[in-house]
């Protein structure tokens, strides 16, 4: 496993690297904006990465839920996956906001602004950060059947505050992927967003099986330790 | 026969949380005050003789409903949980549903209570003069003080186990609460300038409640029983 790890530590850094190269040097700067269009293959990388670790903790949260008290081994596998999970995607959601502002401040001319994918991406943000709230002020085993829970309805307000707050202002590009027939961007750039967003995903699922097998050693040292105070002492 | 003449227990429920309320007055008195220093203390941080400032009166009151019930939801659970009377519900053969929309009624009927209070004062105080159809709020303040007491008393129950509770609920209720606040700000507002058509966000605040209403009830048991 650790063997494993390594040659994926390698494998990523690799690619990350190729990233970097093509999204710098190789692809052309874009028609409208220049180089500082490049920010994109990280901004956009970084929202792949949100979208599918988010995801992931959903999963993770129902699976929990719903086999806690048959398989119990495999309920705290889940419970430690989505405990990673969350914790990466709220990483790469700060990346994005942090990304997103920069660009913003060289294309728009301000930092920040209230449309709706930003106040939507940025109280989605807050939702997780209660989340990994709820997760260090609850205590024992039932905060892990609350924190699943709390991520279901967290994963139910995405939507609704994506609808709300596209009622009430917009200032965002539209969709640039599967956002109409003229949407997508040129095919000279592609292989930047494909280099970037392999690179980012490898670099994610690295720190999250790290932190994975950390929050599962932590539950069965917490069991382990449950389990000799119940035993009489000699 | 029995089970004719018996009471349903969302009505046991919903009476004992009123009768408690009604001897004591606690939450209602605390929530009262505790709307009228917003209400105070935002027309002093904003000029109220500022004629702009007719645009943020649905927000001041927004908000100021949003910290009064802020205010009793810390103690909702809190009575349940003296002499282990809430260890003792889990045992009944009452739903935990049953539980829970009868707290949830209570605390609705009483929060309506304290807005019914509140409301002339609030007209008294910002000199309010609704130019938009005024009965539409009669809609919009019961959706949003629905969806502020359902999610509230859940989240109140998530984080009775927590260390430091009063500090817990507001972090995790409020990104929760983000977007019917929203539509509760922006229809009152529209209500009350009579700009622009509030239909849309009464809806979005309906769909909103009806949502979470749903959500609550599909996980209230699993939060009441979470020993593991």
């Amino acid at each position: 496993m650790k063997l494993f790890r390594w040659l994926w530590f390698v494998a990523t850094m690799g690619v990350l690297a190729e990233g970097f190269y093509v999204a710098m040097y190789v692809v052309p700067p874009d028609a409208s904006q220049g180089n500082v269009q490049r920010i994109f293959y990280y901004h956009f990388a970084s929202w792949c990465g949100m979208g599918l670790f988010f995801l992931i903790n959903l999963i993770c949260s129902i699976t929990y839920l719903a086999v806690r008290n048959n398989k119990p081994a495999l309920a705290m596998n889940a419970d430690s996956l989505a405990l990673a999970s969350a914790e990466i995607g709220v990483v790469y959601c700060t990346i994005g906001l942090v990304t997103g502002s920069l660009w913003g401040r060289a294309v728009w001319g301000i930092w920040w602004t209230w449309d709706p994918r930003l106040t939507s991406t940025f109280v989605l943000w807050l939702i997780y950060i209660a989340y990994l709230l709820l997760r260090r002020l609850a205590a024992g085993p039932p905060m892990r059947t609350l924190a699943a829970v709390m991520a279901i309805f967290g994963y139910v307000d995405v939507p609704i505050v994506y609808m709300s707050t596209r009622w009430w202002r917009t200032q965002h590009p539209k969709p640039v992927f599967f956002g109409g027939p003229h949407s997508g961007i040129a095919a000279s750039m592609m292989p930047a967003v494909w280099w970037n967003i392999a690179g980012w995903l490898m670099w994610g699922i690295l720190i999250a099986s790290l932190r994975y097998a950390s929050a599962h050693r932590d539950q069965l040292a917490e069991e382990r330790a449950a389990q000799q105070s119940l035993e009489v002492m000699p | 026969m029995s089970i004719l003449r018996r009471r349903p227990y969302i009505l046991a429920h919903l009476a004992k949380d009123l009768k408690i309320e009604w001897r004591s007055k606690d939450s209602a008195n605390a929530m009262l005050f505790f709307a009228l220093l917003v209400v105070a203390i935002f027309s002093l941080a904003f000029d109220p003789t500022n004629p702009y400032l007719h645009k943020f009166t649905g927000a001041i009151l927004c908000v100021a409903i949003m910290f009064a019930a802020m205010s009793a939801l810390n103690q909702v659970w809190a009575r349940e949980l003296n002499n282990q009377v809430l260890d003792a519900q889990r045992m009944t053969n009452a739903s935990a549903n049953d539980l829970f929309i009868g707290k949830v009624l209570a605390n609705f009927i009483l929060l309506t209570v304290v807005e019914i209070i509140l409301a002339p004062l609030f007209v008294i105080f910002y000199n309010l003069n609704v130019i938009g159809q005024a009965w539409q709020l009669a809609i919009v303040i019961p959706l949003g003080t629905w969806a502020l007491i359902v999610n509230g008393v859940f989240f109140a129950a998530l984080s009775i186990r927590s260390r430091s509770r009063e500090m817990l609920l507001p972090l995790i209720l409020l990104p929760i609460f983000i977007p019917a606040l929203l539509a509760m700000v922006m229809s009152t507002t529209a209500i009350i300038t009579g700009a622009s058509d509030p239909i849309l966000w009464i809806k979005m605040l309906a769909v909103y409640d009806i949502i979470f209403t749903t959500v609550c009830l599909l996980l209230f048991d699993t939060v009441l029983h979470a020993e593991g």
